[in-house]
């Protein structure tokens, strides 16, 4: 026996309790559809794992006119500090359901459990738990004293980070006093429809977040939804360029996280083993379906040969197969059409003469699966090194000079991220200065933290996710005058609801009418 | 098992450095190489850590840790009296059950090497072959704090004695000031020492006390400048000295025998030493061996552990394994 066919060591499925059919969850509680439902699968088996409900224009208009109800009599009446305490107890929710978040994510997904566990639901917590820190000190976000939030905020998320995405989205907009419709990506929506119900665990106010599932449709109809004040999306260039052309000349606001083809510059002097590691986790980690992904490889002529040769090594060692298992590296492509759009593109790279090599493994029989696979002999106008393939597919490049470096990193319609790897600090402050990428790593790739903000240069979007810029987009400056009023919602906390709200709204409104009191009370003395 | 002649050593030292093994082209050499990100290399050793073995995969890699233990006792209370109870506990680790495997090795004093082979009798050999060595701490160990010809003395007593490895110590105030010459000179004259009457020789584990060289590129370069000086083994520590191994060490010191390796064919050993004692740190290490270096290293002549507790840990998970549930400390031998 191998001792490296380590004996399989799946997580165990018994902790989920999932339904068999789910509907929309609108003002706090679950809903049939009506359109035609639809199946989600598990990529890595094809199973099927539940119905899904499938919203149409009126219960879009039903979760938008439930949002509007949710902000105008309670979300943003209430006090910093109340709104912060729920964003607190999602948080703890989310901390004290991590496995069952995480089994049911790479179940849906197909992501390996060591990613789902380990870095997407603890950053979904601390997306969370940092945006709850904000929530009552607004006033510092950067737009002056009293900003004002937005209202309805429409939000649409892609399928490759599922859970993570959305505590993108909802933890600032929260924060910032507006409320929610969050359609999830059609192949993924398990987990958001999970955290609906830690949301009712909550106890949050119904209305404030407003979950529908849905395919392109759904997500066209809400954003352009006349009732939404804010478009917040993730996901390919083309559908937010769609985005843009629709909502250009209303009063929307939006921001856009869309593609990249980041470049991953190695410079001779980098510590080598720890880039190898950083160009795997770069554009292996989740399968390469992560926008910001190291996808272009730019290694100094000198160390090309060593670097490649090292880099197939280390791939060979990956491991490729069930999600669920613990020990699995490489999981699943998330859908057939993802997995034929690698395929496409790959053969591609092939017909233009670049040299493809991919790990020699096996490949599950059901579901989606891509071998990892880098391009060597890789020109830069080849489509392989242009276009965002979204999937384990790596072209190495090579650069003799820094400026050359440079030229070729920036060399693309992209700008979301980039990566630097040399031993020498001045070479990273001064090549940084000039790449052109919202977010650059140097001597590591594809870390994430609430607390930096994350956004695109050129096709890759604009607006700002994450940190105080992430708050800023949910939130205006307060009308010129009124900056040094004190803030309405404080004021406006101690009305009570009308008796149109459920009657879950108005205990939680009363709930936090008293702490809001309490609050007031603790001032004056 | 047998150490590497001495004069293959030289030579392929001096072909990979392209000159005579002086501080200039010594340092020269070491600075060269790449540099190691703390930062990385301790995620990576992380990400290491996090495989789950389970199962039959457990089971074996149990009995493989006890095959690659070096049985030690370092202490200055040590009598004959404990070197045999540690000798008996080593070629029958779990009296109650005839499977389990023999340790590698013994590690001992120098003084102590006569009783350790007493002791083993008809089981004193090569652990490749099911038979238990004797290794000898020498060179002043644990400081190394003194002159030549007592460490060389010390390793030439130890392998008259008939001890089959010997663990020295590199000189780490010579090597923190620079002088990579003085420390390839002391690691080849010791080489030397360690050639028997026969022309055959004990295996050289070089300590580098890596908690003293406190930095991961220190280690990088001392674990070149071992191998270059002829070191059959690299081990991380003398246990004296906290912190002694760590999987990030250990992790960076089997990537220098990777690329040792791929550079010459030649298979170098690590040892990771001191502070390994649960049974779960050890599957750590074994994870990480078989990923970086391949699983053709976990064999008793390219990696040991140095420890004593760790032992009985693995008996107790092992027992475990048996019977379905834990015991306890009592049903299990102290030596």
């Amino acid at each position: 026996m191998s001792f490296l066919e380590y004996a399989p060591a799946p997580e165990s499925r018994a902790i989920l309790s999932l339904r068999d059919r789910y509907g929309l969850f609108i003002d706090g509680e679950f809903v049939d559809g009506r359109g035609t439902p639809f199946q989600t699968i598990s990529p890595s088996s094809e199973e099927r794992i539940a119905e899904i409900a499938n919203a149409n224009e009126a219960d879009v208009s039903d979760a938008v006119a439930a949002a509007r109800r949710a902000y105008d009599r309670s979300w943003s009446r209430m006090s910093g500090r109340d709104r912060g305490k729920y964003l607190f107890r999602i948080a703890r929710l989310v901390q004290e359901r991590a496995r069952e978040l995480a089994v049911a994510e790479s179940l849906d997904n197909g992501k390996p459990i060591k990613e789902s566990r380990d870095v997407d639901v603890p950053l979904v917590a601390a997306w969370f738990f940092y945006y709850a820190g904000w929530a009552d000190k607004l006033d510092h976000a950067g737009l002056g004293a009293n900003p004002r939030s937005l209202g309805v905020a429409a939000q649409v998320i892609p399928w490759n980070f599922p859970l993570l995405m959305l505590a993108w989205k909802i933890a600032p907009a929260l924060a910032a006093g507006n409320t929610v419709v969050l359609k999830p990506a059609e192949t993924t929506p398990i987990t958001a429809l999970i955290f609906a119900e830690i949301l009712q665990q909550a106890d949050l106010p119904p209305g404030v977040v407003n979950i529908i599932t849905g395919a392109g449709d759904t997500g066209a109809t809400l954003v352009a939804h006349e009732g939404v004040d804010k478009v917040a999306f993730t996901g390919s260039t083309a559908v937010g360029r769609a985005i843009a052309k629709q909502i250009a000349g209303t009063d929307k606001k939006a921001t856009l996280e869309l593609g990249g083809k980041a470049a991953n510059i190695v410079f001779d002097d980098a510590p080598i083993d720890q880039a190898i590691e950083g160009i795997v986790n770069g554009i292996f980690f989740n399968q390469g379906h992560v926008c910001c992904a190291g996808s272009r490889l730019l290694v100094q002529e000198n160390i090309h040969d060593e670097v490649v040769e090292r880099l197939k090594l280390r791939l060979s060692t990956l491991r490729l197969g069930d999600p669920l298992d613990k020990n699995t590296d490489i999981g699943a492509i998330n859908s057939k059409e993802q997995l034929e759009r690698i395929r496409e593109l790959s053969d591609i790279g092939v017909a233009e003469g670049a040299d493809r090599w991919s790990v020699p493994c096996e490949i599950p029989e059901n579901g989606f699966w891509y071998a990892p696979t880098i391009f060597t002999n890789v020109q830069t106008s080849s489509r392989i090194a242009r276009e965002e393939i979204f999937g384990p597919v790596l072209s190495v490049l090579t650069f003799r000079t820094p400026a050359e470096a440079i030229a070729k990193a920036n060399n693309t319609p992209y700008g979301l991220s980039a990566g630097i790897w040399t031993d020498k600090g001045s070479r990273i402050l001064a090549v940084a200065d000039q790449l052109r990428a919202g977010v650059i790593w140097a001597n590591t790739f594809n870390r994430f933290d609430p607390s930096s903000p994350f956004g695109g240069y050129k096709e890759s979007g604009y607006g700002r996710e994450g940190g105080r810029h992430g708050l800023a987009a949910y939130l205006s400056p307060a009308p010129i005058g009124q900056a040094a009023l004190s803030r309405p919602s404080t004021r406006g906390a101690v009305e009570t609801a009308d008796g149109a709200a459920a009657p879950k709204a108005r205990r939680a409104v009363r709930s936090a009418t008293r702490s809001a009191k309490a609050a007031t009370k603790g001032s004056k003395r | 098992m047998s150490g590497t002649s001495l004069v293959t050593a030289r030579e392929r030292a001096l072909a990979v450095l392209g000159g005579e093994p002086d501080d200039a082209t010594l340092g020269r050499y070491l600075h060269g190489i790449a540099g190691v990100d703390a930062v990385g290399l301790e995620q990576r050793a992380a990400g290491l850590g996090t495989r789950s073995i389970k199962t039959s995969s457990k089971k074996w890699a149990l009995d493989t840790i006890i095959s690659l233990i070096d049985l030690t006792t370092l202490e200055g209370a040590d009598t004959p009296g404990k070197v045999r109870s540690l000798v008996a506990k080593a070629m029958s680790p779990d009296p109650a059950d005839a499977t389990t495997p023999r340790v590698a090795a013994v590690c001992v004093y120098g003084d102590m090497v006569p009783f350790a082979i007493d002791a083993l009798g008809g089981a004193h050999g090569d652990p490749d072959d099911g038979l238990i060595s004797v290794a000898a701490v020498a060179t002043a160990f644990p400081s190394g704090r003194s002159s030549l010809e007592i460490k060389l003395a010390d390793t030439a007593e130890a392998v008259a004695a008939g001890a089959d490895e010997i663990d020295m110590v590199i000189d780490r105030g010579a090597f923190l000031a620079g002088r990579y010459g003085l420390v390839f000179d002391q690691i080849a004259a010791v080489k030397e020492a360690c050639r028997r009457p026969d022309g055959t020789s004990a295996s050289l584990k070089v300590i580098l006390e890596t908690g003293e060289l406190v930095t991961y590129d220190n280690v990088r370069r001392a674990s070149w400048l071992s191998i270059l000086a002829g070191g059959d083994f690299i081990k991380t520590s003398t246990g004296k000295v906290q912190p002694a191994a760590t999987l990030p060490v250990t992790l960076l010191m089997l990537e220098v025998v990777r690329d040792w390796h791929l550079l010459t064919g030649q298979r170098i050993g690590v040892k990771p030493a001191g502070g390994i004692r649960a049974s779960k740190d050890a599957i750590r290490y074994l994870v990480t061996v078989a990923e970086t270096v391949g699983e053709e290293w976990l064999v008793p002549h390219l990696f040991r552990f140095g420890a004593s507790s760790l032992l009985n840990d693995v008996l107790l998970q092992r027992q475990k394994m048996t019977t379905g549930h834990y015991s306890g400390p009592d049903y299990v031998t102290i030596d």
